[in-house]
C-alpha cells in the first residue's frame, strides 16, 4: 500500500477535489436510490440518528403547544388538542427582552463586523513588523472565560454610568466581539488577490481609499459571514446580559431562564418562549446555512 | 465569544486549496508604519479589556475586597490567602470534579458522535444537505433553549423517566436532583482534605447529554470539512491496492482527520471548562453542588465575595489557558513557516 507517502503536506495546496477525474464515468448526480446493501444501512443509521437528534425540537414544539390544556399523558404524545394560548403569555413576558436582545445584537454585529474587518485587511494586506505575534496576542481574547474579566468590566461600566444599559451591553459585546471578527476577515481577505491591492497603491489610492473604494465592495461575502457569526452569538449570549443588564435591558435569554420559576414550572410556555427565543437564529441558519457553516471552518487560527 | 454555544471558527482543513496571496505585496515602510497605526486602537483596547483587566481580576484575589461596593484593596495576608481557602471548601471540590467529569465524558460523546455522524453523512446517497442541517441545528440554539427542553426531558416526573417507568423500573434516577455518584473513589469524613466524593453524579449526566446534543453538530462540520479535503486519488490508489473498507479508514481516512480532532478538542475543551448557562437553566448548583460548576461559583460570589470571585475566575482561565496557548502557539509557528 501506497499509504507511506500519503504525509498531509500544509505547506502545499492540496488539488482540488475531483469528482470525476476521468471522461468515461458519468458525473454522479448529488443524490441516487442507494444501490447497494451497505448503501441502505448508511441511509438507516442517518435517519434514524437525525430522528434522534430531532426528538428534543419535537418535544419543544408538542409541548408549547399543548397550552393551557395541560401536557399529554406522555411527553412524546402530540397535544389532543393544540393551542396558541402558550405563545400569548410567553410573547407577554417576553416581548420586552426581545426587543431588547434586537436593539444589542444588530449595533454590536455591524460595528465589531466593521472593526474586524478593517483590522482583518490591515493584517493582511499590510502585514508589519511584529504583526503576526500582535494578532496572536489579540486571539487570546476571543478565548478567555469571560468571568476572569467580569469585575473589572462590571465597575468599568460603572465608572461610565453605564452599568445596567443596552449601550454597556452594546460596548461590551463590540469589544470582546474584535478578535473574532479580525480572525474571520483576515482569513477571507487572504483569499483576495493582493494585486488588486497593488494596483490600487499604483493609481496612487493610499491605505484608506484602497479599503474604501476596492475592499469593501469585495467584502460582502466576508461580511454575511462575520455578521451571521456575531448576530448569533450576541443573541444568544446570556453570561453578559445575565450579570451587566438592569431588569429593562434584559435580553430575550436572561427572561426565558427567569421563567423557569423558583417552585413550578410552567413547563408550556416556557418552551413556547423558547421557541421564540430561538425563532431568529434559527431562521437566519435555515436560510443562510451555507454562509453559518463558512463562520465555522473558514476562520483559521492556521 | 460569550460563553453561550457559539465557537470561534476553527481552522480550515488542513490542506487549503485557497490561493494566499499575502507575500506578493510590496509595501514600503511608511504604509506598514500607517497600518500599524491604524490597527493600534483596536489593539490597545482589547490589551486594556483582557490584559488589563485579568491583571486586575488578578490583584483582587490577592486583595481583602469582599463587597463591590466597598472596595478594599489591600492585600491579604498570608499572601494568596483567599485560594489557599476556598480549595478546601467542599464546594470547590465539588466545582472541579464536576468540570473534570463533564469535559472528558462530554468531549467523548460529541467528539466520537460527530465522527461517527460526519462518517456516514459523507457516504450517504440521499438527503446529505438534510442530514448535515439537522445535526448542526441546535447549534444555532441559545444554551438556555437548550437547557429548557432537556430540563423537561429529564423532568423527574416525566420525560425520559415515563419511558424507564414503563418498562419496569420502578424508581428511576431524580437526574438533576439525584445526589448519587457512580463509581465513587471514596468516602470522605469531615477531617480530611478531600470533602467531595470522587466519581461520575448522575445529575451530571443530563446536563452532559444536553451539551453533547448541542455541540456534536460542530464536530460533525468540522470531521466533514476534513473529510472533503482528503484527495480522492488517496482513496482510489488504496483501493487498487486491495485495501478494504477498514483498512482505508484506518489508514487514510483517520489520519487525514486528525487535524480535524485536534481542533474539535480544543474548542470544545474550553467550552466544556467555561460551562455556566446550560448549567443555569437546566439545574443550577443542585444538591450538595452536586451540578455546581466553576461559571456558577464566580456569579454567586460576584454578590458577596469578590476575592473568592476572583480566585475562581484565575483559576478556571489558567486551566483554559493551558490549552488554548499551545493551539495559539501552533498557528502562529505554522503562519511564520508558510
Amino acid at each position: 500500500m501506497a499509504v507511506e507517502t500519503l504525509e498531509p503536506t500544509p505547506s502545499q495546496p492540496a488539488p482540488a477535489v475531483r469528482r470525476n477525474p476521468g471522461t468515461l464515468a458519468p458525473k454522479p448526480r448529488s443524490w441516487s436510490i442507494p444501490k447497494t446493501p451497505g448503501g441502505w444501512i448508511v441511509l438507516a443509521v442517518c435517519t434514524l440518528a437525525t430522528l434522534g437528534m430531532l426528538v428534543p425540537v419535537y418535544v419543544i414544539i408538542t409541548t408549547a403547544l399543548s397550552g393551557s390544556t395541560g401536557a399529554p399523558n406522555f411527553f412524546l404524545a402530540f397535544p389532543d388538542a393544540p393551542s396558541l394560548d402558550a405563545f400569548k403569555g410567553a410573547w407577554t413576558k417576553l416581548h420586552g427582552s426581545l426587543a431588547n436582545s434586537l436593539q444589542i445584537t444588530i449595533p454590536a454585529a455591524v460595528i465589531s463586523c466593521l472593526l474586524g474587518s478593517l483590522n482583518g485587511y490591515l493584517l493582511s494586506k499590510f502585514p508589519f513588523r511584529g504583526s503576526n505575534a500582535l494578532f496572536t496576542v489579540l486571539l487570546v481574547g476571543m478565548f478567555i472565560p469571560f468571568q476572569a474579566v467580569i469585575i473589572p468590566v462590571f465597575q468599568f461600566l460603572n465608572m461610565l454610568q453605564l452599568q445596567g444599559s443596552l449601550i454597556g451591553l452594546i460596548v461590551v459585546h463590540i469589544i470582546y466581539g474584535i478578535p473574532i471578527t479580525t480572525l474571520i476577515f483576515r482569513n477571507y481577505y487572504e483569499g483576495i488577490p493582493s494585486a488588486i491591492v497593488e494596483a490600487a497603491a499604483i493609481d496612487g489610492a493610499g491605505i484608506w481609499k484602497t479599503y474604501l473604494r476596492v475592499m469593501l465592495p469585495l467584502s460582502v461575502p466576508g461580511f454575511v459571514v462575520a455578521g451571521i457569526f456575531q448576530c448569533t452569538n450576541i443573541w444568544n449570549d446570556f453570561l453578559f446580559g445575565f450579570i451587566l443588564a438592569s431588569p429593562a435591558a434584559w435580553p430575550a435569554t436572561v427572561t426565558l431562564n427567569n421563567l423557569i420559576g423558583t417552585t413550578t414550572v410552567d413547563y408550556s410556555e416556557l418552551m413556547a418562549g423558547a421557541v421564540l427565543v430561538a425563532l431568529p437564529t434559527v431562521v437566519l441558519y435555515l436560510v443562510l446555512g451555507k454562509f453559518f457553516v463558512s463562520g465555522l471552518t473558514a476562520g483559521a487560527v492556521k | 465569544m460569550t460563553t453561550s454555544t457559539a465557537l470561534p471558527p476553527a481552522p480550515v482543513p488542513p490542506v487549503s486549496a485557497r490561493p494566499r496571496f499575502k507575500k506578493q505585496v510590496p509595501h514600503n515602510v511608511k504604509t506598514s508604519r500607517r497600518a500599524a497605526w491604524i490597527f493600534a486602537p483596536s489593539l490597545l483596547v482589547s490589551f486594556v479589556f483582557v490584559y488589563v483587566f485579568i491583571g486586575i481580576t488578578v490583584y483582587i484575589s490577592l486583595s481583602n475586597w469582599k463587597i463591590g461596593t466597598s472596595p478594599d484593596l489591600t492585600l491579604r495576608q498570608p499572601f494568596g490567602g483567599t485560594y489557599g481557602e476556598i480549595i478546601q471548601e467542599q464546594r470547590f471540590q465539588a466545582d472541579i470534579r464536576n468540570v473534570v467529569i463533564f469535559t472528558v465524558i462530554f468531549l467523548v460523546l460529541a467528539i466520537l458522535g460527530g465522527l461517527i455522524a460526519a462518517l456516514f453523512i459523507h457516504h450517504v446517497t440521499v438527503g446529505k444537505g438534510l442530514f448535515r442541517t439537522v445535526f448542526l441545528l441546535p447549534y444555532a440554539l441559545s444554551f438556555i433553549v437548550t437547557g429548557v427542553a432537556w430540563r423537561w426531558i429529564f423532568a423527574p416526573s416525566t420525560g425520559v423517566n415515563e419511558i424507564l417507568r414503563s418498562i419496569g423500573i420502578q424508581n428511576p434516577p431524580g437526574w438533576t436532583t439525584d445526589t448519587t455518584i457512580l463509581g465513587a473513589l471514596n468516602d470522605p469524613s469531615g477531617t480530611d482534605f478531600l470533602k467531595v466524593q470522587l466519581g461520575v453524579p448522575v445529575a451530571l449526566l443530563p446536563i452532559i447529554f444536553a451539551a453533547a446534543w448541542q455541540l456534536v453538530g460542530f464536530a460533525m462540520a468540522m470531521y466533514l470539512a476534513g473529510l472533503a479535503s482528503i484527495p480522492e486519488e488517496y482513496m482510489e490508489a488504496a483501493s487498487v491496492d486491495g485495501a478494504n473498507t477498514w483498512q482505508r479508514l484506518r489508514l487514510i481516512v483517520l489520519p487525514q482527520l486528525w487535524p480535524s480532532t485536534i481542533t474539535c478538542f480544543v474548542l470544545l475543551l474550553h467550552v466544556a471548562l467555561k460551562i455556566f448557562d446550560l448549567v443555569v437553566a437546566m439545574s443550577g448548583s443542585g444538591p450538595g453542588f452536586v451540578t455546581d460548576v466553576p461559571g456558577i461559583y464566580i456569579y454567586n460570589y460576584l454578590t458577596s465575595r469578590y476575592d473568592k470571585a476572583s480566585a475562581m475566575a484565575i483559576i478556571l482561565l489558567l486551566l483554559t489557558l493551558a490549552v488554548i496557548v499551545p493551539y495559539l502557539i501552533r498557528g502562529y509557528r505554522k503562519e511564520r513557516k508558510a
